[in-house]
């Protein structure tokens, strides 16, 4: 890549933050260029985001039907999937699974609903239910 | 507690540990690039993991893994790392504010999830992040984060936060600083031998490593069905996985290809300065086949597995090439 082709158009999910990149300037030389970000990360950032937002939608639609408990949303609003949130709270998915069921959500110990909250990083009166 | 380290220098760099690695060291008056740090511990690579899942999606990683820059760094300065992890998060955050007393600078290990001030959009929840603490000022520890263009500041229950997460990686509080430095230049017998351990690797028998890796991954996406809605974000993973977690395929061989200039200096191969434009061309065929993928995924050009998959193709053949011969011209 030639320092002229780093790209600069900008990419929104990088906050304005400017990342380094490595390309060859007039003399040949590898320098490293800051670079905002163009339309190829932001494509792929923004697809991953949606892909997230849309599992956060549909787990929001299930818990007001009354199909699972807000254990769900909460574990895809802060970006976690169940193998992920299998591994931050130590607990098995299994288990986690049988926890979606909001009528034993709603029986859990204080200690495992301040797991949960902990490893999500909100309280627990905003993990018992949608926000 | 007020303590700032004043000869600490912070660098712009593509990637973490890398990034850590070349400012430590320069920071100990060992002064070298982060391409050096990344090319001397033969950091470069490729690996398609299916059975470690990302998201739902495999791993792909276009370098070793974490800690490999950092361990990379122990032979070539015959040096020792003093590495440390803890068990309970106040101890871990009493001891970075004694080292940060004694005046040190030091590594750590975090997730990138609980740095704040990591963009909104950029943060998921991976343990591998390293960054240097240089100081403190009242509750802010100062920040030298390689991937960050200008120093940061960081709360301490913040930091202790991110040093402490749990799952994949944990990083248990890690911190690091390097003991003693015997050797303070780079020598051309260290970067011929990184050389070869990174031909061994890209040329290597192990099927999911290297150019074989790249060749089973094309393989994998060949067999995409464009009906399917999870196939495009099949491919739009395996370009984040390029392009933006921790740098990734196109910025590693980029980097590869400025750590082969300075490696053609050092050793006085000429030739190591030819392969180093090659391997710029092929960084290039990596951001190509990135915006191929992405102009699938706008919609601009119809969904073709079947073409992504021949441009990896197409990638594995000219790295099989290249490290042949790279091979030759250490021989």
């Amino acid at each position: 890549m030639d320092v002229n082709d780093v790209p600069q158009e900008g990419n929104r999910t990088m906050g304005g933050y400017r990342r380094a990149m490595y390309a060859r300037d007039k003399d040949g030389r590898i320098v490293i260029v800051p670079s905002r970000g163009g339309e190829v990360d932001e494509t792929v950032t923004l697809q991953a985001l949606d892909l997230i937002r849309e599992q956060t939608e549909q787990a929001r639609t299930r818990v007001q039907a009354g199909k699972t408990s807000p254990l769900e949303y909460w574990m895809y609003a802060q970006r976690l999937d169940l193998p992920q949130l299998s591994q931050v709270t130590g607990y098995w998915q299994w288990r986690i699974r049988r926890h979606f069921n909001p009528e034993r959500f709603a029986r859990l110990p204080a200690k495992v609903l301040q797991n949960y909250a902990w490893v999500m990083g909100i309280t627990v009166d905003q993990l018992k239910k949608l926000p | 507690m007020n303590i700032v380290n004043e000869k600490f220098r912070h660098r712009h760099a593509a990637h973490c540990e890398s990034g850590v690695a070349a400012s430590m060291l320069t920071h100990h008056g060992v002064p070298i690039s982060e391409a050096m740090a990344f090319g001397l511990s033969a950091a470069m690579a490729f690996a398609y993991l299916p059975f470690v899942k990302f998201a739902g999606f495999p791993l792909i990683a276009y370098r070793m893994p974490p800690r490999h820059i950092l361990k990379g760094m122990v032979k070539p300065f015959k040096m020792r790392f003093h590495f440390e992890t803890f068990r309970d998060p106040a101890t871990g955050t009493r001891r970075l504010d004694e080292l940060l007393a004694q005046d040190r600078v030091v590594g750590v290990q975090t997730s990138a999830f609980w740095l704040p001030y990591f963009p909104e959009d950029m943060r998921f929840h991976f343990n591998a992040h390293n960054l240097i603490v240089y100081g403190k000022e009242g509750d802010d520890y100062l920040i030298s984060d390689p991937v960050a263009e200008d120093p940061q500041r960081c709360a301490s229950d913040a930091l202790q936060r991110a040093r402490f997460a749990t799952g994949l990686m944990a990083p248990k509080g890690l911190l690091y600083y390097p003991e003693s430095i015997g050797q303070t230049t780079v020598t051309a017998e260290a970067v011929i031998r990184a050389i070869r351990k990174t031909v061994r690797t890209m040329l290597g028998p192990v099927p999911i490593v290297g150019v074989r890796g790249i060749r089973m991954l094309a393989n994998r996406v060949a067999k995409l069905d464009p009906g399917e809605k999870l196939s495009l974000n099949y491919a739009g993973h395996i370009v984040r996985m390029q392009e933006e977690i921790g740098t990734g395929g196109a910025g590693f061989r980029f980097l590869y290809a400025a750590f082969l200039q300075e490696a053609a200096q050092v050793t006085g191969i000429a030739e190591l300065a030819v392969l180093s434009e090659r391997m710029n061309e092929i960084g290039d065929g990596w951001r190509e086949f990135a915006l191929k993928a992405a102009r699938m995924i706008k919609g601009r050009e119809p969904f073709e597995p079947k073409r992504l998959a021949e441009m990896l193709h197409g990638q594995a053949e000219q790295e099989k090439e290249f490290f042949q011969a790279l091979k030759r011209a250490i021989a």
